[in-house]
């Protein structure tokens, strides 16, 4: 049992990680970015690229697969939200146009490496074991724990406490009003972008690094339960997708204990109806209907 | 002339019949985005139709017409309880709780041993044909055509366009939301039984999240506001392999590239065409010339 627990909370920091970069960009915009997903898949591949092949260390490589997952939220601000932000629509809009750029971006990484799964070298990281009582994990997934909470504080701090965090809360309650008081949106908005990509990027990399496994199609899972970690948690809170990742990891394990494994998928997806429709605005949720 | 049909049949026989299928699915999502609803479960839907028929036909030996019926009269069933809590959720809320439902179908098929489970049904026997595909599409399109201009054409317009304003002047906005919801999950089970009956097997990782996305991808690119307009986006989108086959020569892959050409389809269509492929047709300088025509008729007339 306590290696469950143990096996919940790091497939949850990685969830939480996923999730705070989703909830980021909904938080500010209101918009779903569909292509969240396909920058945590990029990354992984980025990470893959430069330790197979340039012979990189870890470090670097993680580094690089961070600075390219920047750039791509950077891409995805530019091609796929700022010319439909003012349309009436602009949700439906940008759903489509993240989709879009996700197809493309899994088309691409399908042109260049390859249906198949791909890994890391067995050495990436130094293998060493813990143990806790009964329970097991090695020191890459404590690294990975340790390492999505410090950055999912570290993105809470940034949001409350200092001036960037600040133009963000502001355009995310009136992007007019922010844009009266001389909050230049359009910086705060692709900050965002860059830095929500970024923390997907990160939980990219640590996935196909924990799973052993990086492929084109690697993300969708991911993607959906990021979903349910955010409706969890309540739309656009970055403590509420932190519990919700941490949860839903826990959840998890615990039905694949109780019922079995085959239920571990639906789990997720219960979850996410039932707060829809008991309580849409989530363990963290600020606003309790939206209007027209 | 008809020596030159028939070999383009034989050529492309396939492609005409998925072709009409996807255009039956992207009908399926035009009555729920016509009213301004934007649900990804069509995909869940065509999967209990899918099972539906393949169970029927093989288990209980129905006759084909009453499998395809049965297909989307179960579809229709499930979607009366999901779309009455569902629907209250607006935009990309609603969008979410139907990607949620999709998942727990898919991985309920998944996990069903009587239905064969992850590896779904084999041997469905071969039943639809292209005329059944295309009857059921011409039907379609003949329903959407008279819905247009009809009080719950109006009515469902009213709605997409403010939600509030159709309550207050009286329109049921509940009844009609859960109507169109359960219209499309009917066209789409049907969608789903007649493919069953087209490719033998029954998959049910085929009804997942991507298609709900593929089918989304035929209604936008052809156009959401009229009901042609899907029907052009899954012709168009379904048959780009072929279109790609074309430029092997310039180094296309046709596999890899489908993606890659369709991603980048909506991606121009949701910048530059939002209205879809259709709204082509209605180019500025062809109305301009008409304008001016009018303009000149009423001149010439006189005051």
């Amino acid at each position: 049992m306590a290696q469950q627990i143990v096996n919940g909370i790091f497939a949850g920091s990685i969830y939480a990680l996923f999730a705070v970069g989703y909830t980021l960009v909904f938080g500010i915009l209101d918009i779903l970015n569909l292509a969240h997903q396909a920058v945590f898949m990029m990354a992984a591949f980025a990470a893959l690229q430069a330790v197979l092949k340039w012979k990189w260390n870890f470090g670097p490589a993680l580094l690089f697969a961070t600075a390219i997952a920047g750039v791509l939220g950077i891409l995805i601000y530019y091609i796929a939200y700022r010319p439909l932000r003012r349309r009436p629509d602009t949700y439906f809009s940008t759903l489509i146009s993240t989709i879009a750029f996700a197809a493309i971006l899994e088309a691409l990484a399908l042109r260049w490496y390859g249906a198949r799964t791909s890994r890391f070298p067995l050495n990436t990281f130094p293998d060493h074991t813990f143990h806790i009582g009964s329970a097991a994990f090695t020191l890459l997934q404590a690294v990975i724990v340790a390492g999505a909470l410090v950055l999912t504080l570290g993105l809470q701090a940034l949001v409350r406490y200092t001036r960037l965090g600040k133009a963000m809360r502001a355009v995310a309650e009136n992007e007019r009003a922010a844009r009266v008081l001389g909050i230049d949106v359009e910086r705060v908005v692709l900050v965002s972008f860059a830095i929500s990509s970024a923390l997907g990027g990160i939980a990219g990399v640590m996935y196909g690094l924990v799973y052993n496994s990086v492929a084109p199609g690697m993300g969708h899972a991911v993607e959906l339960k990021g979903l349910s970690v955010i409706v969890l948690g309540g739309m656009g809170s970055i403590p509420g997708a932190v519990l919700g990742g941490f949860l839903l990891g826990l959840v998890e394990v615990a039905s694949v204990a109780q019922l079995g494994s085959n239920t571990r998928d639906a789990v997720a997806f219960i979850v996410l109806f039932a707060i829809l429709l008991l309580r849409p605005r989530g363990l963290f949720g600020r606003r309790l209907v939206r209007e027209v | 002339m008809l020596g030159a049909l028939h070999a383009f049949y034989t050529q492309h026989s396939a492609l005409i019949q998925v072709g009409g299928i996807n255009a039956i699915l992207a009908i399926s999502l035009y009555f729920t985005l016509a009213t301004g609803l934007l649900s990804l479960a069509n995909a869940a839907f065509m999967g209990i139709g899918a099972y539906t028929g393949a169970l029927l036909t093989m288990r209980a030996h129905w006759p084909f017409p009453l499998v395809v019926l049965a297909g989307g009269v179960l579809a229709a069933t499930t979607a009366v309880p999901l779309g009455l809590p569902v629907l209250r959720l607006r935009g990309v809320f609603l969008a979410i709780a139907t990607i949620g439902f999709g998942e727990v179908v898919r991985i309920f098929f998944i996990n069903w041993s009587y239905a064969g489970g992850a590896l779904g049904i084999d041997g469905v026997p071969r039943k639809t044909t292209w005329w059944h595909i295309y009857l059921a599409l011409v039907l379609l399109l003949f329903i959407c055509w008279r819905l247009r201009r009809s009080r719950a054409g109006y009515a469902m317009e009213a709605i997409r366009q403010d939600e509030a304003a159709s309550a207050t002047m009286g329109i049921n906005v509940t009844a009609y939301k859960v109507a169109v919801f359960v219209a499309g999950a009917f066209i789409a089970g049907i969608a789903g039984s007649l493919q069953a009956h087209l490719r033998y097997i029954v998959d049910p990782n085929d009804y997942g999240f991507s298609t709900a996305v593929d089918i989304l991808v035929y209604a936008v690119v052809g156009g959401m506001n009229v009901f042609i307009g899907p029907v052009i986006g899954a012709a168009l989108i379904t048959a780009l392999p072929d279109i790609l086959r074309q430029f092997t020569s310039l180094g296309v892959q046709p596999g890899p590239d489908r993606a890659l050409a369709s991603g980048i389809v909506l991606l121009l269509v949701i910048l530059f065409l939002p209205e879809g492929l259709v709204s082509i047709a209605r180019f500025r300088p062809w109305r301009r010339r008409q304008t001016t025509a009018i303009a000149t008729q009423r001149a010439r007339a006189g005051p």
